[in-house]
This record gives C-alpha cells, sequence and structure tokens, in this order.
C-alpha cells in the first residue's frame, strides 16, 4: 500500500492512498465531526458536518471549506481542523439539526450513547438561537424488535443506506421531501429484514432503538459488559452482553474485522431473553424414584447421590452438545472416558461435520472469514439457504457482488467509498452469485442465476461442475442440456475468477450434496488456486464438538444397559425421533441432565443441574470457519447455578472420591483439554489466561461513570458487600482496573474520550474497517494444509428412484424459530410463523390443497397436521418443511412422506 | 500573673453577656429555602412523578449512592420502577439536583434524619416521594419532550408544530 504525505493542523502525517481525508483523519486519532459516513458503507456527503479546510499549497492563506469525507487523500495536502471558518461551519450544521431535535434525551434510549450528542458538544454548539416550533412527525409501529421515533431524525440517511442498499431490505424508505423527510414503511408492519436489528447502532439518534432493551432499560454507563460470542448459529459473531441488577440487559455487535464487522444478525441481537426466563432452572431437582415428582434439593443430597450413582463400577455415557462449549464437553468426555462420549446429533449430522472436518484438515484450499467473502468475485451457494442458516454469510455475499461494481469504478476514478456515483455508476453491474437451492431465497435477486432443483438434481450439478473442472472427478451421466450448458457456464467463470468461493454446507442433511460441494472445491483448487470453500454447520460449537473424538445419538441405540446418562445442554427430543429417546432414556437407570430451560429432556432427568447459560460462564466455541472465540460471565453467579464444567468436575470428585477440587479454575480445564486433545493447542497459547493483567490490573467490566455502587444492593444491607471475585477470566466485575485498549477478545465495552457511542471504536481500530488493534479476536485452530491429501468422492446413486409415490421433504430452515434457546424469547417467539410445508402448485392440486390449508402429512412413524404454504419456486415433486420450530417433533430430513387433505 | 488575672476577668465578663446557644431542637435556626438537606422526590402541577427515570441524578452523584430502574406504565410514560437513596452515603452536594433535566429531584431545608439503625437511612420511592412541586413550579417536562407518552399528543407540546402529513405534497 502506497503511502501519502499530508499536513493536518499543522502537523505532518503518513496516510494510505486511496483512503478519504476522513477516514484518515479517523485513522489517526483526530476526531473530525461526521454523522452520515459509515466505515463499511462509505460516504455520501450527506450531513456536511465533516467539513474542514483545505489550502491549495502553503501560500494559500485563504483555504476553502471541503468535506473531508468525500476528499481523497494527496500527496503533500494542508488540511486545517481547528481554523474558526470550519469550527464555525459545523456548529451551524449541528445547530441547524438542532433545530427540529426534541427535548428527548431524559428519556431517549439513546442518551448517553448518542453521536448527536458527542456531535453537538464536540461541535461546540450550545445556545439555540432558532425561536420557532420545532416540526414533530408521527411514529410507526415497526414489530417488535424496533421502536420508531421520528422526531428526532436528523436526516443522515444511515438507515436506509444500510437497510436497502448494504442489506437488500425493501421496506424501508425514505418519504416526502425539505425537512418532511420521513424514514419509515410505507404502512406500519414489522420490519422484514433480518438485519433490521442493526438500526439501533447504526442510527446516530434515538430514531431506532432497541425495544427489547426498553423493556429493562438501562444507561449505557450503567451496564457491566463482557466480551461473548454469539450462540445462534455457526458463524460465531461476537457480541457484546450486557448486565445490570442480575438481569443480562442487551445484546450489541462487538467488532470483529474478520467475523462480523460492524453487524449482526436479528437472531443474535434480540435472541437473549431465554436468560432472563422465569422458566429458567435454578434450583438442584431430584427424582427420588422412578414416576414420582423432580423436587428441589439440596446440594449435600445432591453430593451423596452422585457419589453412588457416578461410582466406578458403573456404566456412564456421556451425551454432549453443539451448543455447549468445548470445555464443557471435553469435561464430560473426562468424566465418563472417551469411550462412552457421544457427541448428541443424529448419525448423518456427525457423519457429514465428519467429512467436512476431514476435508478442511487434509485439503489445501482455505476456508475463508467472512471478511474473505466479501472479496470473492465469484460465487456459488449449493443447496443451503443461508439467510436462515447462516445470516451473516448472506449478508457478505451481499456484499461480495459489490466487487465488480468496485473494479468499475476504479477504472473510472471513483475510489470504492464514494457510494453514491459508484452505485450511480454500477447500475445493475454485480459480480457472479450463483444460487442453487430448492426453493426461493433471498439471494436471488442479485443472483446471476438462481437456479430451483431437488436435492438429486442439485448434487448433480455440483458433480457435473466438478467433473468439468478437473477430468479426474467422478462426473454424472444423465444431465440435461439445459443443465450441462448451465455447469458449464459456472464452472467457466469460476474457473476465471480471481477470488472464487463455494459455499455449502450441511442443512440440507444430505450426503451426496455435500460429496458434490468438496468435490467441486477440489476440482477447482486444481485449477484456480486462489479458491476458497464454506462449509455451514448446524449450531455454534459444531465444529469444536466433532474436532473431539465421540459417537453419534444413533450409536447408543445398540447399547443394552446404561446404569448412568449424563446429558449435557441438549435436548434430544430435538435430534433423534421421540420413540427411540423415549427407548435411551427407559433403558438408562439414573439420568442426569444439565441444562438452562425446561424442556422434554430435563423433563426425564432424575437429576437436574442447573447450569449457567453462555453469558454466566466462561467457554469456547469453534466456527464454521475452525475459528475459536472465547465468551466472558456477564452475569455474576447465582447459586446454585454453575457453568457445566464445574458441575461435571463436581462428578468427577465424587466418582473418584477425591478432597480437591477436579478443577479449580477455568484454566486448569483449558490446560487438560490441550493435553489431552492437541489440536486445541492454540487456546493455552493464544488467549489470555486469568492471570493475565494490564499494568498489574484486571480488565474492568464496569465503565468510569458506573452508578449506584453504594446503593443498588443497599436494600438488602446497607454496608456494601464484597464485589463477586472472578478467579477464571482476567475480566472483574468491578469499575476498577485497566480499561484502557484491552487486548482485543477482552474488550468489554468501547469507550474513548469524547465518543461515548458506537462511534468509539474508531479508537480502538487500526483504521476504520479495518482491524482490531493487536489483531481481531480468535484464532483460527484449521489451517489449509500444504499439499492436498483429500480424495475425490465416488459418485453415489441417488436415492430418489425407490420412493416413486411419495414426495421428497426437504427442511426449511427459518431464522426465527430454527434455533433452539432464541425460540425462547418473548420478542423472537412473535416472530416465529407457524409450522408450515412449502408446496408446489401442482403438487397441491394433486393433493386438492389451498394456501394456509391443513393437511395430514405422514413421514416415517410421525403424523402431523401441518398448514401449506403454496410455494412456486419448489421443483415438483420436492416438499419443504419447516425444521427444528418448536412443539414439532423430531422429523429425519429429508426424507420421504405423504400428504392427504383434511376434511372439515 | 497578670494575664491569669485579665483571663479570668474575661471569662467572668461572660457571665453577663447574652448566650449564642440555640435550644435545639425546641428552636431552630433559619434554613435557606436553597439549603442542601434532604431530598425529595417532587411532582407536577397534575401531581404526577416528575421522574422520568433518566439516571442522570445517579450518574452525576459522586458517591454512588441512587440506584433506579426506569419502566413503563399503559401510556408509555416512563417513571422510576425503583428509586433507592442510600442517605448513609449521602454527602449533599446538591449535584443530583443541578443534573435533574425534569426537576424532579431537589434538596429542602431539612437535616433531621438522625437514625439509631443505619439500615433506615436507605430511602426508597415511597419514602422520597412528596405531593408537591417543592422549588419549581409549573414545570412538566413531558409537555416540553417531542414524545407521545400520554402527557401531550404529537405536535401538540409548547413549541411544537402539528404532525406532518408525509402523503402529502405541499411544500
Amino acid at each position: 500500500m502506497t503511502m501519502v504525505k499530508i499536513q493536518i493542523d499543522g502537523k505532518q502525517y503518513e496516510v494510505k492512498q486511496g483512503k478519504n481525508l476522513l477516514e484518515a483523519g479517523l485513522t489517526l486519532g483526530i476526531d473530525i465531526p461526521h454523522f452520515c459516513y459509515h466505515p463499511a458503507m462509505g460516504s455520501v456527503g450527506a450531513c456536511r458536518l465533516c467539513a474542514v479546510k483545505k489550502f491549495r499549497d502553503a501560500d494559500d492563506k485563504q483555504g476553502r471549506i471541503v468535506m473531508s469525507c468525500l476528499e481523497p487523500v494527496t500527496e503533500g495536502m494542508i488540511i486545517e481542523t481547528r481554523d474558526d471558518t470550519s469550527k464555525d461551519f459545523r456548529a451551524s450544521v449541528v445547530e441547524g439539526l438542532m433545530t427540529n431535535h426534541p427535548h428527548d434525551c431524559p428519556v431517549c434510549d439513546e442518551g448517553g450513547e448518542c453521536h448527536l450528542q458527542d456531535m453537538t458538544v464536540m461541535t461546540g454548539h450550545n445556545y439555540r438561537h432558532f425561536d420557532f416550533k420545532k416540526r414533530t412527525h408521527n411514529n410507526q409501529y415497526l414489530g417488535p424488535f424496533i421502536a420508531h421515533e421520528m422526531n428526532r431524525c436528523i436526516q443522515c440517511y444511515r438507515c436506509v443506506r444500510f437497510y436497502r442498499d448494504y442489506a437488500g431490505g425493501k421496506d424501508l424508505n425514505v418519504f416526502s421531501s425539505h425537512n418532511h423527510v420521513y424514514f419509515g414503511r410505507h404502512e406500519e408492519g414489522t420490519l422484514e429484514s433480518e438485519f433490521s436489528g442493526n438500526l439501533v447502532e447504526v442510527c446516530p439518534t434515538g430514531v431506532f432503538t432497541d425495544k427489547t432493551f426498553h423493556k429493562h432499560f438501562t444507561r449505557k454507563w450503567d451496564l457491566s459488559n463482557a466480551p461473548s460470542v454469539c450462540t445462534g448459529c455457526s458463524v460465531g459473531c461476537n457480541i457484546i452482553v450486557s448486565e445490570r441488577y442480575g438481569s443480562l440487559r442487551r445484546v450489541m455487535n462487538r467488532y470483529n474485522g474478520a467475523v462480523n464487522g460492524y453487524f449482526i444478525c436479528d437472531r443474535g441481537r434480540f435472541g437473549y431473553e431465554f436468560v432472563n426466563d422465569e422458566k429458567r432452572i435454578r434450583t438442584i431437582k431430584i427424582r427420588h424414584k422412578k414416576n414420582d415428582n423432580q423436587e428441589e434439593a439440596e446440594n449435600e443430597t445432591l453430593i451423596s447421590l452422585l457419589k453412588t450413582e457416578l461410582s466406578k463400577d458403573k456404566r456412564i455415557i456421556g451425551i454432549g452438545s453443539p451448543r455447549a462449549s468445548i470445555e464443557s464437553n471435553f469435561a464430560l468426555s473426562t468424566l465418563v472416558g472417551k469411550e462412552n462420549f457421544y457427541h448428541g446429533i443424529s448419525k448423518k449430522e456427525h457423519l457429514l461435520t465428519d467429512t467436512i472436518l476431514n476435508f478442511m484438515k487434509q485439503s489445501s484450499i482455505r476456508t475463508p472469514s467472512l471478511k474473505q467473502m466479501e472479496k470473492a468475485d465469484a460465487v456459488l451457494v449449493l443447496g443451503e439457504d443461508l439467510v436462515n442458516t447462516a445470516p451473516m454469510v448472506a449478508l457478505a455475499l451481499r456484499q461480495s457482488t459489490r466487487n465488480k461494481s468496485f473494479e468499475t469504478a476504479e477504472k473510472n476514478g471513483i475510489p470504492s467509498w464514494n457510494d453514491a456515483p459508484l452505485r450511480e455508476l454500477a447500475q445493475d453491474e454485480k459480480s457472479p452469485l450463483f444460487v442453487i437451492t430448492s426453493f426461493k431465497d433471498s439471494l436471488d435477486e442479485i443472483a446471476e442465476n438462481s437456479i430451483r432443483e431437488s436435492y438429486d438434481g442439485i448434487a448433480n450439478l455440483g458433480f457435473a461442475m466438478a467433473g468439468l473442472l478437473d477430468t479426474k472427478a467422478p462426473s454424472p451421466s444423465n444431465l440435461n442440456k439445459e443443465h450441462q450448458n448451465l455447469a458449464e457456464k459456472i464452472a467457466t467463470i469460476l474457473k476465471n475468477a480471481k477470488n472464487p468461493l463455494i459455499v455449502s454446507g450441511v442443512h440440507s442433511g444430505d450426503e451426496r450434496m455435500v460429496q458434490a460441494a468438496l468435490n467441486m472445491a477440489k476440482a477447482l483448487s486444481s485449477v484456480n488456486k486462489n479458491c476458497m470453500l464454506s462449509m455451514v454447520l448446524p449450531e455454534s460449537n459444531s465444529m469444536g464438538l466433532a474436532m473431539m473424538p465421540g459417537k453419534s445419538l444413533d450409536d447408543l441405540a445398540s447399547l443394552e444397559e446404561i446404569d448412568t446418562l449424563v446429558v449435557l445442554e441438549n435436548d434430544l427430543y430435538r435430534r433423534a425421533s421421540e420413540k427411540s429417546v423415549n427407548a435411551l432414556f427407559e433403558k438408562s437407570k439414573k439420568v442426569i441432565v444439565l441444562d438452562h430451560l425446561i424442556n422434554k429432556t430435563t423433563q426425564r432427568a432424575d437429576l437436574l443441574l442447573p447450569a449457567a447459560t453462555f453469558v454466566e460462564a466462561e467457554g469456547t466455541l469453534v466456527s464454521h470457519e475452525g475459528r475459536a472465540q472465547r465468551f466472558y460471565k456477564a452475569l455474576p453467579d447465582k447459586e446454585p447455578v454453575m457453568e457445566s464444567w464445574r458441575w461435571i468436575g463436581e462428578m468427577i470428585q465424587a466418582k473418584e472420591q477425591k478432597q480437591e477440587a477436579t478443577w479449580k479454575r477455568f484454566d486448569d480445564l483449558v490446560a487438560s483439554l490441550t493435553h489431552e486433545l492437541p489440536v486445541f493447542d492454540g487456546l493455552e497459547k493464544h488467549m489470555p489466561d486469568a492471570d493475565f493483567r494490564m499494568l498489574n490490573e484486571k480488565v474492568p467490566r464496569q465503565t468510569l461513570r458506573y452508578s449506584g455502587r453504594t446503593s443498588m444492593n443497599a436494600k438488602v444491607a446497607v454496608s456494601e458487600t464484597r464485589i463477586t471475585l472472578d478467579e477464571d477470566s482476567p475480566l472483574t466485575f468491578s469499575m476498577e482496573g485497566q480499561s484502557e485498549m484491552p487486548p482485543s477478545s477482552l474488550t468489554p465495552f468501547y469507550w474513548t474520550p469524547g465518543w461515548n457511542s458506537v462511534q468509539a471504536l474508531y479508537g480502538y481500530l487500526d483504521e476504520p474497517n479495518g482491524s482490531m488493534k493487536g489483531g481481531d479476536p480468535g484464532i483460527r485452530l484449521i489451517e489449509p494444509a500444504e499439499n492436498d491429501n483429500t480424495e475425490y468422492f465416488k459418485e453415489m446413486s441417488s436415492t430418489s428412484e425407490n420412493h416413486e409415490r411419495e414426495l421428497q421433504i426437504v427442511p426449511v430452515y427459518q431464522i426465527f424459530g430454527s434455533e433452539e434457546l432464541s425460540t425462547k424469547s418473548p420478542a423472537l417467539a412473535k416472530r416465529i410463523k407457524d409450522p408450515f410445508i412449502y408446496l408446489n402448485p401442482e403438487d397441491a392440486k394433486a393433493v386438492g390443497v389451498d394456501d394456509d390449508e391443513l393437511v395430514h402429512l405422514e413421514i416415517d412413524d410421525n403424523k402431523l397436521e401441518i398448514k401449506v404454504k403454496i410455494e412456486n419456486s419448489l421443483p415438483k415433486g420436492v416438499v419443504g418443511m419447516a425444521k427444528n420450530f418448536p412443539e414439532m417433533p423430531f422429523v429425519m430430513l429429508p426424507g420421504y412422506g405423504r400428504f392427504k387433505k383434511i376434511n372439515s | 500573673m497578670f494575664s491569669i488575672l485579665q483571663t479570668i476577668w474575661l471569662t467572668f465578663l461572660h457571665l453577663f453577656h447574652k448566650a449564642e446557644t440555640v435550644q435545639y431542637p425546641e428552636e431552630k435556626p433559619y434554613l435557606a429555602p436553597r439549603y442542601r438537606g434532604r431530598i425529595v422526590l417532587t411532582r407536577d402541577s397534575d401531581m404526577n412523578e416528575r421522574c422520568v427515570a433518566c439516571n442522570l441524578c445517579a450518574a452525576a452523584c459522586p458517591v454512588d449512592c441512587i440506584s433506579l430502574q426506569a419502566t413503563e406504565d399503559e401510556s408509555g410514560r416512563r417513571y422510576a420502577e425503583f428509586f433507592r437513596i442510600n442517605f448513609s452515603r449521602c454527602i449533599f452536594c446538591g449535584f443530583c439536583e443541578e443534573a435533574c433535566p425534569t426537576y424532579a429531584i431537589q434538596l429542602i431545608p431539612d437535616t433531621e434524619m438522625g437514625e439509631y439503625d443505619r439500615q433506615n437511612l436507605v430511602y426508597e420511592k415511597e419514602h422520597l416521594l412528596i405531593s408537591g412541586q417543592g422549588k419549581y413550579h409549573n414545570y412538566n417536562f413531558y409537555k416540553q419532550a417531542g414524545v407521545d407518552m400520554g402527557v401531550k399528543g404529537k405536535g401538540e407540546g409548547e413549541m411544537e408544530e402539528k404532525p406532518i402529513d408525509v402523503k402529502s405534497l405541499m411544500p
């Protein structure tokens, strides 16, 4: 990167060429006020706040005002940010905006972390000269997530630029003109975009605020925060979780330049409320005899029971979970022994995840981070409904289609940050994206081709493309002309692209499709070394679990009898058929379950232990990219709720009749984990341990402004109690400590002098939209191998011929509804649709059903009544069925089933 | 010798001076209306709670002795779910009153707060709330703010235009 020399306020600086002046200033730590510029969305010059003075040369004493966000840096540039003209100009801009801004701050949820407040202070505007009335607007109901207060709007257009241009939303727009400009929907209603929650952070004032946060509102300075990782899907977005008065208050985005950047999806942001659920398991419960009720019990009773139930002569089986941390799973595997450790996922999921992990380990193909996905210039999506299974991947691919327009713009001398002319020039010019799925996909609208096929068809296309790219790869013979042409087109484009990317995943549950994707990646890498492959996995720690030895849930069927069954944070009824899970519990003499929320599995427990959720524990999750990231406690312990690994530690202690605890601290557990499984070596080497100190101090979870310390517990006892000690992490439940620039993985909140809003983040980055200072959080555990040792999968014969009279049923995942814990959050629950099946119009006609009518569905042993949604995009003979919805029985998909209309 | 006698003489003379001691509590000293004593929460002219639970008093408090939680009623009006001052910590600096944007929290000329049990110095909202406007009359925050929280409708505030009809084409 070439550097240019510029002079700002009389000082010489070297900055990267190609940046604009605002970016350069913010990188250097010079506070230039601004509203409409956003690092992820570029500049449009709408707000006129970032004005600075530019001088022609050293002799120019007059200078002229320019907008720094639209001014590319050039060699020898002379800039003044503190001269009177530009200062007055900026103050007058804010004064103008404030003429209509209501006197709302005390009741506004943005107050205290408001970009407008920051800018008003920064520009120095403090006296209102305007003596006339303020314009007002009516608000709209925008659904259970976002509150709307239009009076506060300052017309920076950030919301529509994010919602429409960046995230591809359709139902938020700008209406009217001049000072009547209105940002909202064409009529009241729920915001449809899966990324609507980011409006809260994008909006520089309080027009869009978090409704779930409003219910238990706390000022930003009063929150006690911890760095955390989202458990909503396998992407592993970084989040900040915040506590006050013992409950979880909100989730905000935590910047990770390699993963989620500035944004997270709505499942991650609003799916947190289950932590505060009244139905949380908060006591130890014991069922003394079969068929008795579970009763609350004391810890002593439990320990004596554990001693007998876990004695050494007993056969103990442990079932882990892809939504529990690696550490908890490892603790369980230590308790029961490797040979008795089961992953707690179905055989098919186990097989597919394993296949992918082995491929990733042995192949020389890179699994990209989200940031690298954004840089891809040709993308193929094979059979994965990304916006519902890994929403942030879909958002990254949306950005990847813009790469071609960046190229064109560069040829025409438009830098990539100059958003408005760039989009004007690009029009519909997009980098190629191919979406091959079974039903409609949110990426269709930006895809060059979207192809609807049955699972067999998708796999065939994948195999065919692999065959075209590399003659050694097996190729199907019976491809029709149309598909053959298509395969050729896609293969050629991917082959010639600079950074081609293939995205697929295991949500289809189809082995052939996964193999086709892997074959294709291998074939593509043989002709294009830069090719990338991203395989989406089902849950937050699916990858971490796969990296541990263990068997699948179905393997338990062969066991005759189990003395004690330990289930870790896993609702087995969501993983296997009711019959088989019942059978498993019946052959287990004692069942110990650790979990957060009551579900069907916890109801079968003889010993039910209250396990801490991800905000009450620390642990590590491995994302589908192979990136290990640690989450930390935000909520102090509330006895008897304990981290799962601590419970299991107690079990081991009881089992081995030891005096001292198995693992005194979290680090002891990590040490034995890395000792036992060297694949996790990086965790001990690169993650700060509990003894990590900055200038001899811990990192505080609370801000310096944290209020109410001597009063919040005064109702219970007027003498202040000692703060909760945290021996497991380098963070402390206090405002005291060293809060200045902790390592990126330990940053609990963002604050820099003058910046109280989320924009304080500038101080933590090496440049806007760049990496965190000192490197982005997380460690990649799987790097591409130097030599490719993978082999092509042989073409499997498809299974569809055997099911002539039945329809193939494929899973349909939904962002709201398919993930277990988030569905227990009240706001998010309002967005969950009724269970449904997608039916092709022709198939619907054959059964004689219409939209929204109920049908009888028979699949395997299940008989369901379910609502029909006519879906034109489905190929004939394929039926989509809502997967993993609450209250729905487990159905192994894809499968084959038949329908009957219910005659009313 | 002389200085000792002089001192005794001066002390003797004091017998005939007017006593400085005030017979407190029978006799009370004058405390100015703006004296910083006990903290109260006041009501507006409609006898509704003035406190909008903005947390600024708590943030301003140098000894962190104020804690509260915001909540709202059916009409959306924001108020404090609980409001607690730990007077055993309070230093009566008056920063909370200065920070308060709604004149809700006020310090009054009352200093008689002695307690035998320290726990009794923890005041909850029911102890703090008085049925009057305190020092500052006729201010109702919700009439000045832009929000509609059940006190006035959108555009009905003192310095507000009527809400804009977005669909109108008029300039």
